[in-house]
């Protein structure tokens, strides 16, 4: 990242904003440009132009982009957690390609992929304790593998079975695992983020020692609750870890269009806490720099806000079609595959073999497949569960509800075939 | 038994389960040091500590949020709205993670708390300190909607939403805080239970639904109506989620005719429910179309506030249409 470059460009949007501020007005076709000209040239939009995205040499790093442990950095990890780490990765690639396929074929109805972001979900979530809260993205499968999440019940959501814990009242990976302590996830973007410092400031009030996370994207930073959330927690000092999992893309709008501040991470400024940039395509520099904030914040030194510098490398999701917006840029983003650099990285630490990886391979695929056919074969939830769970018990207007229902349609409801998410 | 404005009522609410159990926390603007700007919280901070009773920054959607949060992990917030005109920030939030956490989460993450606020007019507060934004609420699943006429109620209906295990919008009638007096039982096990409608007057002739302040007016139309020689009943609704459909029915099952009072706007009004319900389920037993009394559908004036509002005489003239059909 070029910092004289950065530098300029911040002054110069300040003194465009100023002006646009004075005249009342914001800026739009016809209307009046800034009495102050700009000191630089225009900000060219191309993301590969952007100071924020490609370069890494201002990141936190473990592994070199080439799988190679740089200079007096350890993991620290045993080779146990190392290769239970890579296994959480590949079985995360695995079910996004299965859950794609199986969208595609019509037999789920939507799945949101995070392929190449894998780092820096599984990283993140080793370095969380089981007393600890999590309040997920919908773009972290890997974290909820690596945190001990049976894979059979995020696909019996994906399927929206009876199986599923959320009863198929949610669209597919809108999970909810209290098992695990990771917090119900809802569509809306940002409302999570001040519900996770409510949670951390809770942990405070009944004397737990534990801490709570919180995962958004890029785009959620620019919501209402990032700033409510942020700035609560930084107030009150409470145990909670911010983690910006910036992947340059929400939906079709690019990161430099998200925000005119030179990073992420530079925003936890504004709150009173640490920002920190971290290499999220390094699955050992997440691990390091999520387990440090999460220390922290047990140890009573308040909030962290991270920033996972990584890429979305698909689609936003299964109705998405990136190529409207960004053509064949992901291409460039091949060869920083996250899982391929910490396999070079276990390869080159003799910790990984090519039998090993096909036999990893060949048994997680035949973990998915079996909990495939077992939830595809599964009923859909009961008819009663339509009005259940709105209140703790059915009040006396939803059980007239639910019987006139069973009087005039039975209870031999089939699923809609025609039935797809149109967006 | 002591004489205690509904102010004092909320405060005693407060109080006692706050001390009968350490989960139940309040925040809000201005809730702490300075006890609230109706004075609601007031010396909560000093029996309870800054802990559990939090000055929090500007932000309702920030209190409400962290109130979920809190909610989840085990507590009982109680956070309080200055003003329910200014709850908005924080409508995202309650309709749609507050009210959905339970069933879509399969009941494995639950919101036990009460959101508390001031609402309606007759303070002269104008636009945006009048409002009566109960429609909004009552509308979305997953809520219960509260709303208390004087101090008994606001104590036993307060500590029962407080107890409640899903989340309670409870609207507080500002203009009535701090009159008339009554008394209130101070025993600890006292509530009011959450559903229930409470017959105010009983009467043979016509029916006035009403809430909160609206009581009061409906109860001076019916001693206005006396003279006319009709006997009017009131029936004070308290809960407007879930809605006492039971004591309804069988109140205009005795009167055969309905007058629905409320002071929020009419169009797509709380009463027009009420009206729906009575014609879908007993228009056998009406002897005259129903009559909505509401404000009128523009936003709160200030100056003309007293034309505003629904009175005596506005119902008087409703009653007179019922009667004389």
């Amino acid at each position: 990242m070029s910092r004289k470059d950065g530098k300029n460009d911040g002054e110069k949007r300040q003194g465009g904003r100023k002006s646009r501020s004075k005249q009342g007005t914001p800026r739009g076709p016809g209307s009046k440009r800034p009495k102050t000209p700009p000191k630089t040239p225009k900000v060219e939009r191309n993301p590969r132009e952007n100071p924020m995205s490609g370069a890494t040499q201002d990141l936190l790093q473990v592994i070199s982009e080439g799988g190679k442990a740089l200079k007096g950095k350890k993991s620290g990890l045993s080779e146990e957690l190392l290769l239970g780490m890579y296994r959480s990765m590949v079985q995360t690639r695995l079910l996004d390609e299965r859950m794609i396929n199986l969208q595609r074929q019509g037999r789920i109805g939507f799945y949101v992929p995070s392929t190449g972001e894998e780092a820096s979900q599984v990283g993140s979530a080793l370095a969380f304790e089981e007393e600890d809260w999590i309040y997920p993205s919908y773009r972290v499968p890997g974290l909820f593998l690596q945190r001990g999440v049976p894979i059979e019940r995020m696909v019996a959501n994906c399927f929206g079975n009876d199986a599923d814990l959320c009863l198929g009242r949610q669209m597919p990976v809108h999970y909810a695992f209290k098992d695990q302590n990771i917090v119900s996830i809802s569509s809306p973007i940002g409302t999570h983020i001040v519900q996770a410092t409510g949670t951390a400031m809770a942990q405070k009030i009944k004397g737990s020692s534990g801490v709570t996370a919180v995962m958004f994207g890029d785009g959620g930073t620019s919501s209402n609750d990032f700033h409510s959330g942020m700035n609560l927690a930084g107030v009150t000092r409470a145990p909670c870890v911010f983690i910006c999992t910036n992947n340059q893309w929400a939906i079709s709008v690019p990161q430099e269009k998200q925000t005119a501040s030179k990073s992420f991470a530079i925003k936890a400024k504004a709150y009173g806490m640490p920002g920190v940039r971290v290499d999220g395509n390094d699955v050992l520099a997440v691990y390091k720099a999520t387990k440090s904030a999460v220390d922290d914040a047990r140890a009573g030194k308040g909030p962290t806000l991270l920033e996972l510098v990584t890429y979305r490398r698909g689609p936003h999701s299964s109705s998405d079609d990136p190529t409207r917006y960004r053509g064949n840029q992901a291409d460039e983003w091949m060869d920083k595959d996250p899982i391929l650099r910490f396999r070079k990285y276990l390869e080159n630490q003799d910790l990984w073999s090519e039998v090993q990886e096909n036999a990893l391979h060949e048994e997680l695929k035949a973990g998915i497949n079996a909990s495939v056919k077992v939830a595809e074969n599964a009923p859909q939830p009961a008819l009663e569960t339509l009005f259940t769970d709105v209140f703790e018990k059915v009040p006396p207007y939803l059980r007239e509800q639910y019987e006139t229902l069973v009087q005039d349609e039975g209870t031999g409801h089939e699923p809609d075939p025609d039935a797809a998410f149109p967006l | 038994m002591s004489q205690i404005t509904l102010v004092q009522a909320v405060n005693d609410a407060l109080k006692e389960e706050m001390r009968s159990d350490n989960d139940v926390v309040v925040l809000g603007e201005d809730v702490g040091v300075n006890g609230g700007v109706f004075r609601c919280t007031a010396d909560l901070v000093e029996e309870f500590g800054e802990e559990r009773v939090i000055d929090t920054p500007l932000s309702e959607s920030g209190i409400i949020g962290a109130a979920i949060g809190m909610a989840v992990y085990g507590l009982r917030p109680v956070p309080e709205i200055q003003f329910s005109d200014f709850i908005w920030p924080a409508f995202d939030q309650i309709t749609s993670e507050m009210a959905k956490m339970r069933y879509r989460s399969g009941s494995q993450f639950t919101c036990p708390m009460v959101i508390r606020t001031p609402y309606g007019g007759g303070i002269r507060g104008g636009l945006y300190h009048s409002q009566s934004p109960e429609a909004y609420f009552t509308h979305t699943s997953g809520l219960t909607v509260v709303v208390p006429s004087d101090p008994y109620d606001a104590k036993g209906l307060l500590k029962a939403a407080i107890r409640s295990p899903d989340p309670v919008i409870f609207l507080e009638p500002k203009r009535i805080y701090r009159a008339p007096k009554m008394e209130v039982p101070e025993d600890d096990d006292y509530i009011v239970e959450i559903g229930k409608a409470a017959v105010r007057r009983e009467g043979t002739d016509f029916t006035i639904t009403a809430y909160g302040a609206m009581v009061e007016v409906a109860l001076k139309a019916c001693e206005l109506a006396e003279k006319k020689g009709w006997n009017g009943e009131v029936l004070d609704l308290r809960t407007l989620v879930p809605l006492d459909e039971e004591s309804l029915i069988a109140s205009v099952t005795k009167t055969g005719r309905l007058v629905t009072l409320q002071e929020a706007p009419k169009f797509s009004g709380y009463s027009s429910e009420l009206s729906a319900i009575v014609a879908e389920k007993a228009i056998d037993v009406m002897e005259a179309p129903i009559r909505r009394v509401a404000g009128f559908d523009v936003p709160f004036p200030y100056t003309l506030e007293h034309v505003y509002m629904p009175h005596a005489e506005r119902v008087l003239k409703a009653v007179d249409d019922v009667m004389t059909f």
